[in-house]
């Protein structure tokens, strides 16, 4: 029985177009945003309405890019006949769509219109380097990924990491605002960042909001360490066999759960915690790229 | 033991003498020693201990994980290498200070649960607490000027959201959110249960691999393994005497995709299953996300290759050779090495070293080479060597691989005689009057894992409460909500205990309820 796979190169191709002009929109996004960011720091801050108007025009960008790469994931998946989670390529334009989407859909609860250019930036990053940097042909999956498991595993962890992203980026500007450097700084560049950092919401409003974000980030890693052992025992023989992506996605689950720990500890909560936060989403970085392509291990297959 | 006992006898003399402050202060010194070990402080600190403490084992290569790369780390820097296993680098999950830093890290989650359970369990039975003194201190406060505050109606309010409440006429107390407190004591000790039952279950556990060709039955059976690796509380009395017979085991492989043309697409092994001698045969099958279970244990195909049917004669066409022979496959178009060895042969003993290409291929330097792993064009090239193949010495012999040494080749390199090269069922003339050999026919094999966790399930469903405990704990906001009535007006104070806006909007909803006229 020869499982009856048909690839479709054509497709993929066009497929990574979708994705180019997604990234178009986000990069316009990003643009638009950081100048309605600066004019605010410039000018009469959160009241500025030429910097309002902006901010409109570049989330209607983004919003464009959300639904343009939407599409460049599924006709991917489509081409590759499965879901398309099978390669750092693939993950990164997968990522890209589920941070972006995720963060849309924050707004409708959330005040968080002002990380709206870090994120996109991010986004840019993300789908300019799966381009120039992870792009594969479209492949069929190695008998050991053919499996229900890979879209369970591999999308909640996708999911986790966006919701780390947000939380990460606000844990981000509380450093910054909280930081002595920047505002005892009487260079012309501090004190235009000190205006800058202003504009951004309080500090014990901003560890409130990254606070919940990474506890559903850590509640979803959680997830996808089980999910993983589960798999693991099907496929390798072993729930657990400190494999480097499995020891990195316990250093990652350990260090966010050192975090939760801080927040409740007298003299770790504030900015010693938003430090924790930010590692974490440091660590998930560094297991993305350098444990993906230089570390050996058993999860060679989601390199390039 | 006679020194330990007497070590125990000096102990007890001594402490028959009168200590003074010696032993209050090594008490006192044990219980801030204590304290600090069950402090959420520590608990942080090994916590993030624990993470920099992995990350040497995804840097260098781990004994568990991958013995290969132990080796060759050994072989390329030696200096190195030593230095590092002298740290217990190669092997970090179960080095001693690895071990040392997650034990200090489960006794201080005990030492700091445990304790929290009772004090919980009280909670739950008793009133919520008194207010503090101070009801403006808390995050969350209001004052309001009333001759008349209709604490009644503020109870009711603080009730209908699922408060414990206790209201006097001039005192309010609720607390909601116990769950909180629950799910996070749950988590913490299904920790526990996941390390205990991950413990015992390594203890308990066996791990087998053996090589089966097309057509043989396995006996489970601690001798029936090539390898064999059972933990430290295994008893050999619990092996279930379960069989296996490999009927057929078929790969398929991609040929209408450019993209990925030639790669393996899925590996079935059928197999058929008996759970003891005197059971019924089951069919079944085995892939790589599929291991079959049986007789309490997984089976798992981890490799396979083939196995070449050989059949020798000696020159009077007496068979002193027949069987399937295990080739071990070198590359991932399956050229396979193989080693034959015929000690009964007339009229003396010899060995050959085969390679076996699936489809076969010219190099440019003319050598062969396999480029395909399905065997569309199958042959076999053979060296043969004659002398001593070292069967009789009683010694272990490696039943893969054929030591010539002491060995004289006859075919092949640079004997004179050129290697024997058999297509598929063709008989050959071996050289010296050794006889014929035939390439009879062409059988796969599979190499299988067997591996019994017996506390598996119990692993898992550790790990899923601790998810559940985890959910619980996150999410379930914990409050305490205080009204204090005095003749001029009412105090409503709240305090939680995780960060929390709506704590506001709740104080704001109790004071707008004092104001209420009761009907």
């Amino acid at each position: 029985m020869t499982p009856e796979i048909a690839l479709n190169p054509e497709l993929a191709t066009i497929s990574r177009i979708i994705v180019l002009v997604a990234l178009t929109f986000f990069a316009f996004s990003f643009i638009v945003l950081t100048f309605a960011l600066t004019k605010r720091a410039g000018g009469q801050g959160k009241k500025d309405k030429f910097a309002n108007r902006l901010d409109t025009i570049g989330l209607v960008l983004m919003g464009l890019g959300v639904l343009v790469i939407g599409v460049g994931v599924v006709t991917r998946g489509i081409a590759a006949n499965r879901v398309p989670w099978a390669n750092m390529y693939e993950f990164s334009i997968s990522g890209a769509f589920v941070v972006s989407a995720m963060f849309m859909i924050s707004l409708l609860f959330k005040d968080l219109k002002f990380i709206a250019s870090f994120v996109v930036g991010f986004v840019v990053l993300v789908i300019g380097s799966a381009n120039t940097l992870f792009y594969v042909q479209v492949e069929s999956l190695l008998p050991a990924l053919q499996d229900y498991w890979l879209v369970i595993h591999v999308s909640v962890a996708i999911l986790a990491t966006a919701f780390f992203t947000i939380g990460a980026t606000l844990s981000l500007i509380h450093i910054l605002k909280e930081s002595k450097r920047i505002k005892a700084s009487k260079t012309k560049a501090g004190i235009a960042f000190t205006k800058l950092l202003k504009v951004f919401p309080k500090s014990e409003k901003l560890e409130r909001t990254y606070y919940q974000f990474n506890i559903i980030g850590f509640i979803l890693w959680s997830f996808t360490l089980i999910a993983g052992a589960i798999w693991a025992d099907k496929a390798w023989h072993r729930f657990w066999g400190w494999d480097t992506k499995e020891v990195w996605t316990f250093i990652i689950w350990t260090i966010y759960a050192a975090y939760l720990h801080a927040t409740t500890t007298k003299g770790w909560d504030g900015k010693r915690a938003a430090w924790l936060s930010l590692i974490g989403f440091l660590a998930i970085i560094f297991n993305f790229t350098i444990v993906n392509l230089y570390f050996k291990g058993l999860h060679v297959y989601s390199g390039i | 033991m006679s020194s330990s006992r007497q070590s125990k006898y000096v102990v007890r003399k001594e402490y028959a003498e009168p200590i003074e402050a010696p032993d209050l202060s090594l008490k006192s010194w044990a219980r801030w020693l204590w304290r600090q070990l069950t402090s959420m402080r520590i608990a942080l600190f090994l916590l993030l201990l624990l993470a920099i403490a992995s990350v040497p084992g995804s840097v260098f290569p781990q004994r568990s994980a991958d013995p290969n790369g132990v080796v060759l780390y050994f072989k390329n820097n030696p200096d190195v290498a030593i230095w590092l296993d002298n740290f217990q680098l190669f092997d970090v999950y179960s080095s001693t200070w690895f071990s040392a830093i997650y034990i200090l890290l489960f006794i201080s989650l005990i030492g700091c649960v445990i304790p929290r359970v009772g004090v919980h369990y009280k909670a739950l039975r008793s009133d919520p607490p008194a207010a503090p003194t101070n009801l403006s201190r808390l995050p969350s406060y209001k004052k309001l000027e009333l001759t008349e505050a209709n604490i009644q109606n503020a109870a009711a309010l603080l009730k209908k959201r699922k408060f414990k409440v206790v209201a006097t006429k001039t005192e309010l107390r609720a607390e909601k959110g116990y769950l909180r407190e629950a799910g996070n004591l749950f988590f913490h000790l299904s920790l526990i249960g996941v390390l205990i039952s991950v413990g015992f279950n390594g203890g308990l556990s066996y791990v087998g691999q053996r090589v089966i060709v097309e057509g043989d039955t396995f006996v489970n059976n601690e001798a029936a393994f090539d390898y064999f690796a059972p933990g430290l509380l295994f008893d050999k009395n619990n092996i279930e005497p379960f069989s296996l017979r490999l009927d057929s085991f078929s790969t398929s492989y991609d040929y209408k995709n450019p993209a990925n043309y030639g790669k393996p697409m899925d590996f079935i092994a059928k197999v058929s299953t008996k759970e003891s001698p005197t059971s019924q045969e089951t069919k079944s099958q085995i892939r790589v996300n599929e291991p079959l279970a049986v007789g309490g244990s997984q089976v798992y195909i981890t490799g396979n290759g083939f196995a070449p049917e050989i059949v020798v004669r000696d020159k009077d066409g007496v068979v002193s050779f027949s069987g399937p022979v295990v080739f071990l496959p070198q590359d991932s178009n399956m050229t396979s090495l193989g080693a034959i060895k015929v000690p009964d042969a007339n009229p003396k003993q010899f060995g050959m070293l085969a390679f076996f290409y699936p489809t076969v291929a010219k190099l440019s330097t003319g050598a062969l080479t396999s480029n395909h792993p399905y065997p569309w064009d199958p042959i076999m090239t053979m060296n043969v060597y004659v002398g001593d193949l070292g069967l009789d010495s009683g010694m272990a012999v490696n039943a893969y691989k054929l030591d010539t040494h002491g060995m004289k080749q006859v075919a092949g390199g640079k004997s004179g005689t050129k290697a024997l090269r058999l297509t598929y069922g063709e008989t050959v003339e071996l050289p010296q009057g050794l006889g014929t050999v035939e390439f009879k026919g062409l059988k796969r094999f599979a190499s299988i894992d067997i591996t019994h966790n017996p506390l598996d399930l119990w692993v898992l469903i550790f790990a899923l409460t601790t998810l559940f405990g985890l959910v619980l704990m996150l999410i379930i906001p914990r409050r305490r909500v205080w009204v204090k009535i005095s003749k001029t007006g009412a105090e409503v104070g709240a305090l939680t205990k995780s960060k929390d806006k709506a704590l506001d909007k709740l104080v704001k909803d109790v004071a707008k309820s004092l104001k209420k006229k009761s009907k």
